[in-house]
């Protein structure tokens, strides 16, 4: 039994059938890759996991619980948080301020009127997100507004704020697009380190292939909806169904 | 000081010390000269500035760092006036229980309106709140009638209980507003230095006094981990729901605190005047706290107080000129220029002062989207021309100014 079980997802936008019958087992502190070519419906089945829309059929368990019909709120208050394809962050906030805002979100999602604490005031929470910006090599990007960031910055402090948060679930989609190489092999870096420190499970969605084998325990190849096959990754590699899929798709 | 940072106290200090000389300030011209017309230093006028300071920076709190854009807040306030005349009638006429029923009752009806509002955002979330807002109005004119004694508004009458105070004056007049025995709301000081008249009324210096307080108020939510919430919410709702965060709870705390400022307000014009009507809770009421926000620079702290007093300021004075006055100004032009001048200008000024305000309005936030505060920093900015460019940029976008 995986940390995430799902049975049977489907999702329908008018005539497409973005996911037809998705079945996927993710077991507990792995790093489960999953591919597949653009349009294959990768970010519909992750944005049926965080409650950003509900499958039509079937049913997602994280935990031995459901999160169908959860608001996203309380998806992540379970333990699940998500790196978006194109990154969510607080445009008009600093780096240091968008990553102090899950430091103080309490994780089971109290709301709290601490409006008369000083934020500066508050040591422990600046240093824990002086920490995990040290972390993700944006040390000195603290006082910049996120909105100027560059793609891959914002990637790497959208990553931040998740991982501040400790997840047990952690969704990546794309962390690497519009990365230099270097920052590709320092985010890589950063993951492992991660994995090796504490529990963590990871589903990381990837088009470059180096990251997915760089990482990846499990690897589900995800075309037109459907699953096609999933393996370790030496089995995934010269898999002649997977080669169909992308070629498939470089042809048509 | 007093849990702020240096930058903060001293923006702190300076809002207090214009507000303790405000009477000296504002009357910068000698009685007899010409442009003592132009003097704002009596009584009724720096009450005007400070209330609705208080309430631009308590409507600046929701606005301001949410982005949520109530057009309905003038039923708050005046849902606060109308609270605090009653407590003149039932308790007495002291002013402070009234002014705290004031904003009881003003968060309690910011609580049911946002419960309901805050359900949608954006341009559906301004529709709900101007339709609570009409509505309020409506209803104090029709069936609130018993409450809010309809047309002729909310009035204090000999016959009123007043259980803790004395229903008449020794000479049988109904009493006036205080704050102790003995120290009437409309009392006042003058000073005559040369040929200068100050005036120091004991009204203007109590809502100074709640002026000052609401201010480090919001200093505090400004930079506390709640107000970094708020503006979290402004700048991207869904990511701080993805954070595990249930933003409703935080948007409605802050509809209601920015509601009991309202409510403040609302108890102090009534402090100084005891009368509330519905007129008070008209839309073009709620339209005016927002342009007093914006036009002094919204998310700032310090902009709701500039805005409230530029609009106040002009208004007063624009609506005081009329056209004897301007014959005198253009007096120095040949007769038939003269008339034509004036007939020009005329419409601008008297009860067109309106269509001037809206013309600075426009200019405003066409040249300074970012206020009267924005102008401020790029004068600022001539004088010291020593910081790079960036330095500046960084701080205009920084709400908290
Ligand atoms: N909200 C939506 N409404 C309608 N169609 C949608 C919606 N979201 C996704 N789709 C469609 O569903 C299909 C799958 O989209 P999805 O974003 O999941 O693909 P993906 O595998 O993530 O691709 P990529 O690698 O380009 O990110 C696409 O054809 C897309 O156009
Ligand atoms: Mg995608």
């Amino acid at each position: 039994m995986g940390i995430l079980e799902v049975k049977g997802v489907g999702k329908r936008f008018g005539g497409l059938q973005a996911l037809g019958n998705v079945n996927l087992s993710i077991a507990e502190n792995s790093v489960h890759a999953i591919i597949g070519p653009n349009g294959a419906g990768k970010s519909t089945l992750l944005n049926c996991l965080v409650g950003k829309l509900i499958p039509d059929t079937g049913s997602v368990m994280f935990n031995g619980q459901s999160v169908l019909g959860r608001k996203p709120h309380e998806i992540n208050q379970m333990g699940i948080s998500r790196v978006f394809q194109t990154p969510e962050i607080f445009g008009d906030l600093t780096v240091l301020e968008n990553v102090l805002i899950p430091c103080f979100a309490k994780r089971d999602g109290a709301f709290e009127l601490n409006a008369l604490t000083s934020i500066s005031g508050q040591s422990d929470m600046r240093d824990k997100a002086e920490q995990i910006l040290t972390d993700v090599n944006m040390q000195d990007k603290t006082g910049m507004h996120a909105a100027s960031l560059s793609r891959g910055d914002k990637r790497r402090l959208e990553m931040a704020m998740c991982l501040v948060q400790e997840p047990k679930l952690l969704l990546l989609d794309e962390p690497t697009a519009g990365m230099a190489r270097a920052d590709t092999n320092n985010t890589i870096d950063l993951l492992k380190e991660i994995k090796s420190k504490r529990d963590i499970t990871m589903a990381i969605i990837e088009h470059d292939m180096h990251v997915v084998f760089s990482l990846a325990e499990r690897i589900t190849v995800l075309a037109q909806g459907t699953p096609l096959v999933e393996d370790i990754p030496e089995k995934i590699k010269g898999h002649p169904k997977v080669q169909e899929a992308y070629l498939g798709q470089a042809h048509g | 000081m007093f849990g702020l940072d240096k930058k903060d106290t001293t923006l702190l200090l300076v809002v207090t010390l214009l507000a303790l000389l405000a009477p000296f300030i504002l009357n910068p011209f000698p009685e007899a000269s010409a442009l003592a017309q132009f003097n704002a230093g009596y009584p009724d006028l720096m009450q005007r500035f400070v209330i609705y300071g208080i309430f631009a920076v308590g409507f600046n709190l929701l606005f301001g760092l949410t982005g949520y854009l109530s057009f309905g807040h003038a039923a708050f306030l005046g849902v606060g006036s109308y609270s605090a005349v009653w407590i003149f009638k039932l308790l007495g006429m002291n002013v402070l229980p009234a002014i705290a029923f004031s904003i009881v009752i003003s968060g309690l009806f910011a609580l049911l309106i946002g419960y309901i509002s805050l359900r949608r955002s954006g341009i559906y979330f301004s529709i709900l709140t101007l339709a609570f807002a009409q509505m309020s109005f409506n209803m104090a004119y029709s069936v609130l009638t018993p409450i809010t004694n309809g047309e002729t508004g909310l009035q204090l009458t000999l016959s009123d209980p007043r259980i803790l105070g004395q229903q008449a004056t020794a000479d049988g007049s109904i009493p006036v507003t205080n704050l102790l025995p003995g120290l009437e709301m409309r009392q006042s000081v003058q000073l005559e230095l040369g040929g200068w008249l100050f005036t120091f009324n004991t009204g203007y210096y109590l809502a100074a006094f709640f002026l000052l307080l609401a201010f480090y108020i919001a200093i505090r939510i400004f930079r506390s981990p709640f107000g970094l919430m708020l503006r979290a919410v402004k700048s991207n709702q869904q990511r701080l729901n993805y954070t595990g965060i249930h933003t409703r709870p935080y948007t409605l705390a802050a509809f209601v605190i920015s509601g009991m400022y309202a409510g403040l307000a609302g108890g102090l014009l009534a402090s100084m005047d005891p009368l509330a009507g519905a007129e008070r809770m008209q839309w073009t009421a709620s339209g005016e706290v927002v342009i007093m926000t914006i036009l002094g620079g919204a998310g700032t702290l310090i902009g709701p107080i500039l805005g409230a007093g530029f609009i106040k300021y002009f208004e007063n004075i624009f609506s005081k000129i009329n056209e004897n006055i301007l014959h005198d100004w253009f007096s120095f032009l040949p007769q038939g220029l003269q008339d034509f001048v004036v007939t020009i200008v005329a419409p601008f000024f008297g009860e067109g002062w309106s269509l001037s305000m809206g013309l600075m309005f426009m200019a405003i936030v066409i040249f300074l989207p970012g206020g009267l505060v924005e102008g401020g920093q790029r004068i600022g900015q001539l004088f010291r021309r020593k910081p790079a460019a960036g330095d500046a940029a960084s701080s205009q976008t920084t709400p908290a100014e």
